[in-house]
């Protein structure tokens, strides 16, 4: 299937449709070409070559003595090499011209449906074949579809049947060969994958904040002298002025303090209206009493909730979250019960 | 921060007695450098004075057009002051503070303060941090907290604050509305302003789509390519110059407790702003003067709801009680208290708040295009939500 298929503008009211669909029935039932003989009679080495290749060990297709005392009464051809008998080399006959094949395909090219897959063939037999046959292949278009859309795009399928004749001129087996004549789907331009958020500039005072939170850690800081909590963070307890600090880590809870919508201006990186909401963490636990513990506040995200769920005293639950192979954020998720302080 | 002290005497000492201004747009066309040249060259005409007398020069940290350069391009020559105030449009009125305390003290006898940029054309403020590169200082990992959750625009920063204002005070969007439609009414009836003759109504507010909810598109200043410069001398020289002066009543600058810079989201009450606080206590404790001194006010508008926040600090009301102090048209020319008389940022031009102080002068002076009757003293505020600065303008009497 060609991606570079020329465009051609159909007429595509009902009536050029209706035109067009009659005209391509009108092909249906003519016979493609001159019936073609096949090169070679039916024969025991490509019948060995055949089912040495797929390891079929039936011997009614190569032992005589067996074959001879099967219900066959003789070696008879494996019934799917149907097709292989009228088959040529590629420097065999050749079809072309303007048959009704070529003009039905021209009628198709004319109304954009430019490329063509094969879907699928059946085979239908009517005796087994035995070395010496010597078979004539016939043609026919046997059937054209309605439009049809399928993933590839819209299209006919067409069938061809391969009508299969011995010496004596009767049939003895047929196949279906079906292709699907078609105008490729509008490829949607490439989705252009989301540049990663916005990084945050680090430094020796917020690194240590960001590799906890990809460790999974919502922290806050505290004073490792004086236990003093403080966030954002900063290399100093403002109280006693020590550089030493733990790591408080918060619970995943907290009360919306305040929130925004984002609308313009747009950064790829994320998808708008985006809510950006300021949230009032819930007390640590392991600092409880001490100062600063009851103030830690940040921004971040919301999900899993409708923009109609912000409000200013909503609690949240707090999950951390994947939002680039290489960063996690904090989300706020607004309970549902709309619990407000 | 120890408020008994001997107290800020800057009052009195220095004038502002030269404006002078680019026009203002969305595209110059031209380099900042031009801008500020121009900007600074026609403040020091307007003065008076000839480049030659100008010896100090003070912009923003945040300004790309250093001033030995400026001082180049104008025929400046030497310098005995050049200094540079952080935190953008805080900055505003603190370069008159440094200017100020140059000429107060004698280190430079005239000095001109200027703002020169091409924020519209160029790189737009609004578009926040996302493309500033990530560095180890504390400068830019100050945004951390935010940046990785979409926080990323000054409007990001202020909408948190304003809903948490909301939320306490019960002010609504109709509420920042009024100080915009006030700016575009203003603006409407001023030449110089990009929104000449464009007024809006609260209803074009509330239709304007969202920036950052609760914060719409009328509810953020414009963006603007512009120059804004001024020039300050002692009180003594501007008397012998021949503008009317424009005395330096009060000025100062404020860092508030827990100051981030747009992202004080830690304080225990981020719904209002102390560093404006701190400013307040200094320009009122200084003076002498109360808010009902001040006939006029220019309040930096950035965006909306900090004005209101500005009007609480500053007394003109109780906290949370902005929302009925503005109602009736009180910041419109005619109301009780008129503000951005020039249309502010919202209306004339986003000049990182120079252009307001430049306004305060001509309502001094009683050259605005929206004079108030009676003008004795002006208060101008400079950037909010960080660290700021602030300044009373008077009639020298």
């Amino acid at each position: 299937m060609s991606n570079n298929a020329p465009t051609i503008i159909v007429d595509s009211t009902p009536e050029a449709k209706a035109a067009f669909y009659a005209e391509l029935q009108s092909f249906v039932g003519l016979e493609i070409g001159e019936p073609m003989p096949a090169p070679d009679e039916v024969n025991l080495p490509m019948i060995r070559h055949l089912v040495e290749a797929v390891g079929d060990r039936n011997p009614i297709y190569t032992d005589p003595e067996l074959a001879a005392r099967s219900i066959h009464g003789g070696i008879v051809a494996p019934p799917t090499m149907l097709q292989a008998w009228v088959m040529h080399g590629i420097d065999g006959p050749q079809r072309g011209g303007d048959g009704p094949y070529e003009k039905m395909n021209e009628l198709l090219f004319s109304r954009g449906f430019t490329s063509v897959v094969g879907t699928n063939s059946e085979q239908t037999y009517k005796r087994y074949l035995r070395p010496g046959d010597r078979l004539t292949m016939r043609t026919v278009i046997d059937s054209i579809s309605d439009e049809k859309t399928t993933g590839l795009g819209t299209g006919h399928f067409v069938s061809t049947r391969q009508d299969y004749y011995d010496a004596d001129n009767e049939l003895v087996g047929s196949m279906l060969f079906r292709i699907f004549r078609f105008q490729p789907k509008a490829k949607a331009p490439a989705a252009k994958p989301k540049p990663p958020r916005p990084r945050p500039a680090t430094t020796h005072d917020n690194q240590w904040w960001f590799d906890e939170l990809n460790d999974g850690r919502l922290c806050a800081q505290a004073c490792a002298e004086c236990g003093r909590v403080r966030f954002p963070t900063g290399p100093l307890c403002p109280s006693c002025h020590s550089r030493s600090y733990d790591k408080v880590e918060m619970p995943m809870s907290g009360t919306i303090h305040s929130f925004v919508v984002a609308h313009y201006p747009q950064v790829p990186s994320f998808d708008y209206p985006l809510p950006i909401v300021l949230v009032d963490i819930d007390p640590s636990t392991s600092h409880a009493g001490k100062p600063g513990n009851d103030k830690v506040r940040m921004i971040m995200n919301t999900a899993d909730c409708p923009e109609s769920a912000l409000a200013v005293g909503a609690r949240v639950r707090i999950e951390i979250r994947a939002t680039d192979p290489d960063m996690k954020l904090p989300f706020a998720i607004i309970d549902a019960t709309g619990a407000t302080s | 921060m120890s408020i008994n002290r001997p107290g800020n005497r800057l009052g009195g000492k220095a004038a502002i007695t030269g404006i002078g201004a680019t026009e203002f747009s969305k595209d110059s066309g031209r380099s900042e450098m031009s801008l500020a040249s121009e900007a600074v060259a026609a403040a020091i005409a307007d003065a008076g004075l000839k480049p030659s007398d100008i010896d100090g020069m003070v912009t923003y940290s945040t300004d790309n057009n250093p001033d030995v350069e400026i001082a180049r391009h104008v025929g400046i020559g030497s310098l005995r002051h050049f200094s540079r105030v952080h935190y953008g449009g805080g900055a505003a009125c603190g370069t008159i503070v440094m200017a100020a305390m140059a000429v107060a003290t004698g280190v430079a006898d005239a000095v001109v303060c200027y703002r020169a940029f091409n924020e519209r054309s160029g790189r737009r403020f609004g578009a926040g941090v996302q493309d500033l590169p990530l560095a180890a200082t504390a400068e830019r990992a100050q945004f951390s907290w935010t940046t990785p959750f979409g926080q990323l625009t000054p409007a990001s920063w202020v909408a948190m604050v304003a809903r948490r204002y909301m939320h306490l005070y019960g002010a609504t969007s109709e509420d920042f509305g009024r100080v915009a439609v006030a700016g575009r009414k203003h603006a409407a009836n001023n030449p110089a302003a990009w929104f000449h003759n464009e007024p809006i109504t609260l209803e074009d507010h509330q239709a304007s789509r969202w920036i950052v909810d609760p914060l719409h598109l009328l509810d953020c200043c414009q963006e603007s390519d512009g120059g804004q410069a001024l020039v300050v001398v002692s009180a003594e020289r501007a008397r012998d110059l021949p503008n009317k002066p424009a005395l330096i009543v009060a000025g100062a600058q404020g860092a508030g407790d827990e100051q981030w810079t747009m992202t004080s989201f830690f304080r225990d009450d981020i719904a209002h702003l102390p560093e404006m606080k701190v400013v307040a206590d200094e320009l009122w404790t200084s003076s002498g003067l109360t808010p009902a001194d001040i006939q006029t006010a220019i309040l930096y508008d950035h965006f909306t709801p900090y004005v209101l926040m500005q009007l609480e600090e500053f007394g003109f009301c109780g906290r949370g009680e902005a929302k009925d102090f503005i109602a009736d048209g009180a910041l419109e020319i005619g109301g009780r208290l008129p503000i951005n008389t020039h249309g502010g940022q919202l209306g004339e031009a986003y000049i990182h708040g120079m252009n307001g102080i430049a306004e305060a002068v001509r309502q001094i002076r009683g050259t605005s295009v929206n004079q108030v009757d009676s003008v004795e003293n002006v208060l101008v505020t400079a950037g909010t939500g960080v660290p700021t600065s602030g300044l009373i303008l008077g009639v020298d009497r």
